[in-house]
């Protein structure tokens, strides 16, 4: 009778919990918001592909796309907010600001804020992804398969993201052919086909034979393509945008990141944090290779994507010397995650300087 | 029998009554769209224009949005009133942001009451130096103001880039491309607690005022009417053509200038790559809605800006893509420029005679 008592009291205990843990997570819901169109290619498209993984987990979604970083975000979070949403994706560096401040207003609203770095309420998260892991494996590739020893690169924004893109690259590239020079043009936008595809010209002309870019647009792939060069798709797979000048992309993952967030609304055990996950956690994905790339060389690329996943390889292992040959990390050592965010100096073998 | 015959004179009447049947017909071509795409038109034009404003909160967004395509629209309004095709107002506000951004940014973690009237005056000054470069470049070199202005857009837009990226950059910001946060004494104080609408919106209440009585009770206004009517009796009369075109565009210039400054100084708090959805352009809509007349230009700036609204909302609800609201931004103007031919004609309706 005892026994039965206890069992009947814990039994029903677990009943209420799962009962209750499922009428929260039914509850849940998530809202999104956007700089551009979701589109079928590129940034948004990325992040709204993860928003339909949190709906396949059982979550009701909101999106609103779009979204300039001007006074009108403010006004777009604060609806949400008030709107019955329990977590806000805000997707852009310049919805930081925004985001802080109607954090304040919706203490029991969660807001997760992609690439940015304030955190003053206890509701905020930030996240990023370490993209700069994926451009170790194109600097490999890079490396490889020029014949000119130019490697094109098309920037957007001397941010340290950036730079730091560039800079892992160039380190890989270096690695395997100790002679090849990057060449950067910025282009100052994250999305402009026509400057995009006008950057990826005047590198072509300047002897590139692989093209980089950290812009959006399929626009330097299909320039790539007709010029015969080689080129990387950038967020999402392009593959079938340029598919002889593609050799792989690097994608942006977040469904795993989104649905774990999510989840953890439901379950009560959010918390703040400052996440920022390369290729071990799924969020950088490296797409296919192409056929064209030897197998030895898809064999080395990977075994560095297993190796850069468990930690074994560190993109920015020393010894690595900026351009004017001072050393920034020392032999054996390898660069914390505070250098990488401030890093604002090329390192030795890219051209140029960053523009000020 | 339909016969189309021309007016004697412009309709005084159907002046006024075209813009209410321009915005007429884009409620009923919006539901159309919006059923066409599968969304229950009512539903839809309900979430669009009435749901955002609904609630005090979201009227005083619909005043914050309003006012700096209203105070953008009555300048322009001096222009396009006197034959000046200004259409760089966009260009203007960016200048003179960005100026008065500076002068914030001088004044960073200072206080005092001094602050913030030179941070305006500085605004206004920005927008009429950018203007006065289409203005001084067609009065003496006889360019074409259209193209000067438009292209200066986007070189105010590249120096708004250098500098936030740059040398105005947050120095504790990892060179993300935003200055840092103006001090309190450069931002405009809040009217209500809780709510975002600013003390901007009297520079537009007093834009609307004088422009009022320029138009309607002065020389200049006169001039500037007979100008828009006919250059060549603006010249018989003797008026100083030149004088008055560098004026207009200075007036339009402070006035997008400020609009720029009610924006960094109010919302948004510090400068940053985008200061503005493109107010200045859909200005020009707000000032031909509004017929060039300062009350219509109220009107009008608060029917464009709920479309701005309307359309997060929209999608916020149902799930409407939020570029709608460019649709109907869209419509309003084409239905306008269309109804426009009723000025000049009219439809009249012949019984068959046996």
């Amino acid at each position: 009778m005892h026994k039965f008592l206890i069992r009947s009291f814990v039994s029903s205990l677990v009943l209420l919990f799962t009962l209750t843990v499922a009428a929260v997570a039914k509850d849940v819901k998530a809202a999104f918001v956007y700089i551009g169109p979701t589109g079928d290619h590129g940034w948004t498209y990325q992040h709204d592909v993860g928003r339909k993984a949190v709906e396949a987990a059982g979550f009701e979604t909101t999106y609103v796309e779009g979204v300039p970083e001007s006074a009108d975000a403010e006004r777009v979070l604060r609806q949400l907010a008030n709107s019955g949403h329990d977590i806000i994706f805000t997707t852009s560096f310049g919805y930081m600001n925004p985001t802080n401040k109607v954090a304040k207003e919706f203490p029991n609203v969660k807001f997760e804020h992609a690439t940015g770095y304030k955190r003053e309420h206890p509701n905020v998260s930030t996240y990023a992804a370490r993209f700069y892991e994926g451009r170790t494996i194109l600097g490999t590739i890079a490396g490889t398969m020029t014949k000119s020893n130019v490697i094109g690169y098309v920037a957007s924004f001397p941010i340290p993201e950036v730079i730091r893109g560039i800079n892992s690259f160039t380190l890989a590239a270096q690695k395997v052919n100790p002679n090849i020079k990057t060449k950067i043009v910025w282009a100052f936008t994250w999305y402009d086909p026509g400057k995009e595809a006008e950057a990826a010209k005047a590198l072509i002309d300047q002897g590139a034979d692989v093209i980089a870019q950290h812009t959006d647009s399929t626009a330097i792939v299909q320039m790539a393509e007709k010029a015969g060069v080689y080129a990387f798709g950038q967020a999402s797979d392009m593959d079938k945008f340029a598919p002889k000048a593609v050799l792989t992309s690097v994608e942006n993952n977040w469904g795993p990141y989104y649905v774990d967030r999510v989840k953890a609304v439901a379950n009560g055990t959010w918390n703040q944090k400052d996440t920022w996950h390369g290729i071990g956690d799924g969020m950088v994905v490296i797409s296919g290779l192409d056929s064209q790339m030897p197998s030895d060389l898809q064999a080395k690329v990977k075994k560095l994507q297993a190796d850069l996943a468990s930690g074994k390889v560190h993109s920015f292992t020393g010894p690595i010397y900026d351009q004017k040959g001072n050393l920034m990390v020392a032999e054996g050592k390898t660069a914390d995650d505070g250098m990488l965010a401030g890093m604002m100096t090329y390192v030795k073998g890219v051209e140029g300087d960053i523009p000020k | 029998m339909i016969k189309i015959v021309k007016r004697d004179q412009p309709s005084r009447a159907i002046f006024f009554f075209t813009p209410v049947l321009a915005i007429f017909l884009t409620l009923v071509a919006g539901g159309l769209i919006f059923f066409i795409l599968g969304f229950k038109p009512f539903e839809a034009l309900k979430f669009f224009f009435i749901v955002p404003i609904a609630d005090k909160y979201g009227f005083s967004e619909l005043l914050l949005k309003a006012t700096p395509l209203c105070l953008i629209a009555i300048g322009l309004s001096f222009c396009f009133k006197s034959n000046n095709w200004n259409i760089g107002a966009e260009g203007q506000l960016t200048f003179g942001a960005i100026v008065s951004g500076g002068v914030a940014l001088l004044f960073y973690e200072q206080e005092g009451f001094y602050i913030l009237p030179i941070v305006i005056l500085a605004g206004a000054i920005g927008g009429m130096l950018y203007a006065s470069i289409p203005a001084i470049l067609k009065t003496y070199f006889n360019t074409n103001e259209i193209l000067v202005s438009l292209m200066l857009v986007y070189v105010s837009k590249l120096i708004l880039d250098y500098l936030v990226v740059g040398p105005w950059s947050n120095p504790e910001g990892f060179n993300f491309p935003e200055t840092r946060q103006f001090s309190d004494s450069a931002k405009l104080p809040l009217l209500f607690e809780g709510l975002r609408i600013h003390a901007g919106i009297f520079l537009a209440l007093a834009a609307v005022v004088i422009s009022w009585f320029v138009f309607y009770k002065t020389y200049l206004g006169f001039q500037m009417k007979v100008s828009g009517f006919s250059l060549k009796t603006a010249k018989y009369a003797g008026y100083k053509g030149k004088k008055m075109i560098i004026l207009v565009f200075l007036i339009s210039g402070a006035c997008a200038g400020l609009a720029g400054v009610g924006e960094i100084t109010g919302p948004i708090g510090q400068l940053h790559r985008e200061i503005s959805p493109d107010y200045g352009f859909t200005a020009i809509i707000v000032a031909f809605l509004g017929r060039l007349h300062p009350v219509g230009i109220i009107f009008a700036s608060l029917v464009v800006a709920i479309t701005y609204l309307g359309a997060e909302t929209a999608q916020i609800f149902m799930q409407i893509p939020k570029y709608t609201g460019q649709v109907f931004q869209g419509m309003i103007l084409f239905f306008l420029l269309a109804s426009d031919y009723l000025l000049f004609f009219k439809i009249k309706f012949i019984g068959l005679k046996k």
